[in-house]
């Protein structure tokens, strides 16, 4: 875990985790989202704070899979806190417009918010299994099995008798269709 | 899922990854080139351009057309930026229009006044706001899509953006083959041309740039 406690912040820390990913240090990238998570949680439920924990972690997913996907707008010689802050906020806007409630989403950036020290909380049902679902078959098997079973590409691509390269390739169209499936399909 | 699960999966789907400046730059260049095509296949320079850029008239043409397309394109790239509310560059999106309002009162100065309406209504106006609209389709095409993987506050803002940029890029093309080369006529089909395929972005942005 970098350290996230100095006096300017995280900042530093995870603009070079970040440049370490967007140059593909897998390894890098994974430390980033794992620290920004928790500081997401809080963000996220002072946002919806009259809504349940299942909830508040759907939204969390939600936001973390757009910075997966908007990783490429972040420009390296830029701040990077402002990036994910406007992210998020986009993110959680949009969910609370979806979802019809007036609240406020926080003026101040969740960078400021100390981050959530409780764990994960386990999600029994999440809105990213039902959507996963809703994926076509292809994409479906590929996501099921790396996101939700835990397997690798490469044992993905045994398993199902796909090139690796096109596992990597329906896994990211699949990830493309799951954010777009969360802005469009939970009108209701 | 959960969210931990969700992170190791994201890394695995985390290759290096190629600026966004880069994409746009060759967008942008790539989409011109399929308009010069599409413009020497369909219409080709004027017979007589090889006088023509002697005159400071045909050669603003140019000048204008251009200056619009980069500007825009400087202004599209910074609203890609999710963190950008308002683009400190959109100044520049003025330069194009200044630019154009003086040579409009340069030659209202300089030719008589019974000559305005003709040079205005010119020859081709028809034309020209069809085929400018035709020829900036492919660079328009190309920036959305790389716009698709940018993060935009406003979609229809940065549609609308990018149909500047294409429409600076079509319109400078069909210069080369236009007669008419009074800022008056560019004034009026020109920008009309060119407001159409921004109104497209506009349109096609909100529908395609959200995220």
């Amino acid at each position: 875990m970098p350290p996230a406690n100095k006096p300017d912040g995280p900042e530093k820390a995870w603009a070079d985790l970040m440049r370490a990913g967007l140059a593909g240090d897998a390894a890098a990238y994974r430390l980033l989202l794992e620290a920004i998570a928790p500081r997401l949680r809080k963000f996220a439920g002072n946002g919806l704070s009259r809504i349940g924990n299942a909830d508040i972690e759907d939204v969390v997913q939600e936001i973390l899979l757009a910075i997966h996907l908007k990783r490429q707008t972040w420009m390296q010689d830029q701040p990077f806190l402002p990036w994910l802050n406007a992210i998020a906020r986009h993110k959680l806007i949009d969910v609370m417009r979806r979802k019809g409630r007036r609240g406020e989403v926080p003026i101040e950036g969740f960078i400021e918010i100390l981050p959530d020290e409780a764990p994960a909380p386990e999600t029994s049902h999440s809105e990213l299994n039902k959507l996963v679902s809703r994926l076509d078959s292809r994409q479906r098997s590929v996501v099921s099995s790396i996101s939700l079973d835990g397997h690798s590409i490469k044992d993905t691509a045994t398993k199902l008798g796909m090139s690796e390269g096109a596992v990597r390739v329906a896994f990211h169209r699949g990830l493309k269709k799951l954010a777009e499936l969360y802005r469009t399909g939970r009108s209701a | 899922m959960k969210t931990d699960d969700l992170i190791a999966s994201l890394a695995a789907d985390a290759p290096a990854q190629r600026p966004l400046r880069r994409l746009f730059a060759a967008a942008a260049i790539l989409g011109a080139l399929v308009a010069c095509l599409l413009f020497l296949v369909t219409l080709g320079p004027r017979p007589d351009i090889h006088q023509a850029v002697h005159t400071v008239r045909f050669d603003f043409k140019f000048v204008v057309t251009i200056v619009l397309a980069v500007t825009a394109f400087f202004v599209m790239r910074d609203m890609a930026r999710p963190e950008v509310t308002q683009s400190r560059l959109r100044p520049l999106l003025w330069v194009a229009p200044v630019l154009l309002v003086l040579a409009v009162a340069a030659e209202l100065m300089a030719v008589p006044q019974d000559q305005w309406m003709p040079r205005l209504i010119g020859h081709n106006m028809r034309f020209c706001t069809t085929m400018i609209p035709l020829f900036a389709l492919a660079p328009l095409a190309l920036l959305l899509w790389v716009l698709r993987r940018a993060a935009p506050q406003s979609p229809t803002r940065a549609g609308a953006i990018a149909g500047l940029i294409a429409g600076g890029i079509g319109a400078a093309f069909y210069a080369a083959h236009c007669f008419d080369d009074s800022p008056l006529f560019v004034a009026a089909w020109y920008t009309l041309a060119i407001g159409m395929v921004t109104g497209l972005g506009a349109l096609l942005g909100s529908r395609l740039l959200r995220w």
